[in-house]
């Protein structure tokens, strides 16, 4: 099995989807040529040509208003959005009519988008170019939030989200684009929607996704020195969520600690606690604690790993759910 | 101009030229975490932020260093934000009226406006300039400022640098018309100018400024321009340009064709050297500052969010104020 980043398993799966789908398409700001800014789409231009992959003008909103109609005609449109922080100028497409098209129209239309978005922060960005979006979709009725966390499941993950009928925010983390592991680069067949035990442990479970889920595994291998066995989840998919996963992994440890970089209030991490109080409330040893990006905007980049969930804030949160 | 002001002029886009080369070599240095070189535009953005007066007020996209030299913003706190101190700049934006920096492409056209309709409300003659890349003008946000600015008569100074690019994608992608033709259609005049001439964008915005102070509107001038060096210093423009058109860039260099044009006026080759020491000297002094510059303590995050924090926000101050110890 080749050794990629997920930069180049991305790469691949787009690649792979690009030809075995001739209505399959792929367009934004910079994919062309450039190959995107961090090289995703990299001569993907040169070898499907420009008809299928195609520089867009620089307009969020037009971006995902068009994929909508190229979805009603027919396309399967994956379309990038070069940041995180640039997809709010596409929101009222978005949320308003991406969302929504399939029932707007009855069922008539498929919306078969995959939006393409690298997220997150941790690369000393500048501003807007390091958000955690992801609440804001997975809130969105009739959107699917799908977010992998390294090389394999961002191949995996990627095909089956551009399989979908429905439209899949993709948010890739770019603080893990550059890293690399073996990828076998054969479409596993699983639709999306499924959670991952990353790593088993039985004192306690780290809930995650994207970035965090390597900070977990960081996590997890510090604790194990102090004889602490901890469990890392990687839901992998926000919506549709894989309750069954979330609840039997928590379920065996009783107690769970939930981490994302988005701010805390109304973070998806909310919703995570919740679930578990809704269907494991029986089993919690201790009550679900979250560690949490700050309730600020993402700050500039020179501070942000004080920003960040780290090591040492969710080993604190861990111990919280010990001593419980 | 009268030849005090183009000898001005002259001096601010050798600073601007001087400090954008440095802040390249900074961000090599690993000084600057990314600077995106505005080299080749000081006439376009020198020129017309001298047009205005200083009650004007200038609403900057983050590749507008020569517009912040010629508005006399300190340096320092400018270049911070390229080392990721502080998103938007750490300038005084009030003293200087320059907003701080806009990354979110296009999106502060519309804030250039609304503040235009509120010195209009006001009765005050001030004017609002806007400066943006050709990329900007795909935005909705972009045509809805026009619009905005039209329908309220809003005194307003679109200034569009087309370098060209917006990163790798030519102009031709961007809009398959011309860019200063719009304000016709939202009703206002649009000009176009040869950006590398800093006396016809002077006279342009000139123009433009005192068309709003009369209470005419908004005018757009598409100031045609080139940047010569990559879009920004993460970026790698041999990718998607031929080196020839950098070439002839460079060959019809703003600052060449302003310093013949003072040569052949008479100014002696001796100013030109003290224009070059000055710039020197200055740009020497950023350096030294910036190294003695310290970054806001990351606590600060918290300190602007609202005007007076909520509990929960206080507290998750000092939850990270003690994590950090005596280095918060
Ligand atoms: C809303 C938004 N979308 C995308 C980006 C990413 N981006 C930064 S600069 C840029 C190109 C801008 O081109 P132009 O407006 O011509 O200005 P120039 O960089 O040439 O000065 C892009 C796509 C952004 N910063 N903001
Ligand atoms: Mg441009």
């Amino acid at each position: 099995m080749p050794e990629l980043s997920m930069v180049q398993a991305l790469n691949a799966a787009l690649r792979h989807c690009l030809a075995a789908h001739d209505r399959t398409l792929v367009f934004g700001q910079d994919v062309g040529r450039l190959g995107g800014v961090f090289r995703v789409t990299d001569g993907l231009q040169h070898e499907f040509g420009e008809r299928r992959v195609f520089d867009t003008p620089l307009a969020e909103s037009g971006i995902v208003g068009v994929a909508v109609g190229l979805a009603m005609a027919g396309w399967r449109p994956v379309p990038e959005i070069q940041f995180d922080g640039f997809s709010f100028p596409a929101l009222d497409q978005m949320l308003t009519n991406l969302a929504k098209y399939r029932g707007r129209s009855r069922g008539a239309y498929d919306m078969p988008v995959t939006l393409r978005l690298p997220s997150y922060g941790g690369i000393g960005g500048p501003e807007h170019h390091s958000e955690s979006p992801e609440s804001i979709y997975a809130h969105t009725a009739g959107l699917k939030v799908v977010t992998p966390s390294c090389a394999q499941e961002a191949f995996n993950l990627l095909v089956a989200a551009i399989r979908d009928p429905d439209p899949v925010i993709f948010m890739e983390p770019k603080s893990r684009y550059w890293a690399k592991e073996e990828v076998a680069l054969e479409p596993a067949g699983l639709p999306i929607g499924r959670a991952c035990v990353v790593r088993a442990g039985s004192d306690a479970t780290l809930v995650a996704w994207g970035p965090m889920v390597h900070r977990c595994l960081q996590v997890a291998s510090a604790a194990e020195e102090d004889g602490v066995s901890l469990g890392v989840l990687d839901l992998r998919c926000l919506v549709p969520l894989d309750e069954a996963t979330l609840l039997t992994s928590v379920a065996e440890t009783g107690r769970a600690v939930v981490v994302h970089e988005a701010p805390r209030t109304a973070g998806f991490a909310a919703e995570v606690s919740a679930r578990l109080m809704e269907g494991a409330f029986g089993s919690l040893k201790a009550p679900v604690q979250r560690v949490t990006g700050w309730d600020v905007p993402y700050p500039s980049g020179a501070v942000e790993q004080q920003y960040i969930p780290s090591v040492d804030r969710i080993l604190l949160a861990v111990q919280r759910v010990l001593d419980y | 101009m009268d030849a005090d002001r183009l000898r001005e002029t002259y001096r601010l886009m050798l600073l601007a030229r001087r400090y954008d080369e440095e802040a390249v070599r900074l961000q090599r240095q690993g000084e600057l975490v990314a600077f995106p070189p505005m080299s080749g535009q000081e006439a376009a953005q020198v020129a017309s932020v001298l047009a205005l007066s200083p009650a004007d007020m200038v609403f900057p996209s983050y590749r507008e260093l020569g517009v912040a030299v010629g508005r006399g913003v300190d340096m320092t706190g400018y270049m911070l934000a390229f080392r990721g101190a502080w998103n938007g700049g750490l300038y005084d934006c009030r003293r200087n009226r320059f907003a701080p920096m806009a990354s979110s492409v296009g999106s502060h056209l519309l804030h250039a406006v609304g503040w235009a309709m509120g010195a209009r409300l006001d009765g005050r003659d001030e004017v609002a300039i806007v400066y943006f890349g050709e990329g900007a003008t795909s935005e909705g946000d972009a045509s809805e400022a026009f619009n905005f600015a039209g329908v309220f008569r809003a005194p307003v100074v679109f200034f569009c640098q087309n370098n060209g690019w917006a990163i790798s994608v030519p102009a031709e992608r961007q809009s398959a018309g011309e860019i200063w033709r719009r304000g016709e259609a939202f009703g206002f005049p649009g000009v176009r100018v040869d950006g590398g001439d800093a006396e016809a964008v002077f006279a342009a915005t000139s123009a433009a400024a005192e068309r709003a102070r009369r209470g005419e509107g908004p005018t757009l001038i598409e100031a045609l321009t080139h940047r010569f060096g990559p879009h920004s210093t993460a970026d790698d423009d041999t990718r998607y340009r031929e080196r020839a058109e950098v070439e002839t860039a460079r060959r019809n260099d703003p600052l060449g064709r302003l310093r013949a044009r003072l040569a052949a006026s008479g100014v002696p080759d001796s100013w030109f050297s003290d224009a070059e020491d000055e710039a020197r000297l200055a740009v020497s002094e950023l350096r030294a500052s910036l190294a003695a510059a310290e970054n806001p303590p990351a606590v600060e995050m918290f300190d602007f969010v609202y005007a007076a924090p909520p509990p929960a926000l206080a507290l998750q101050r000092s939850q990270l104020e003690e994590l950090l110890g005596p280095d918060a």
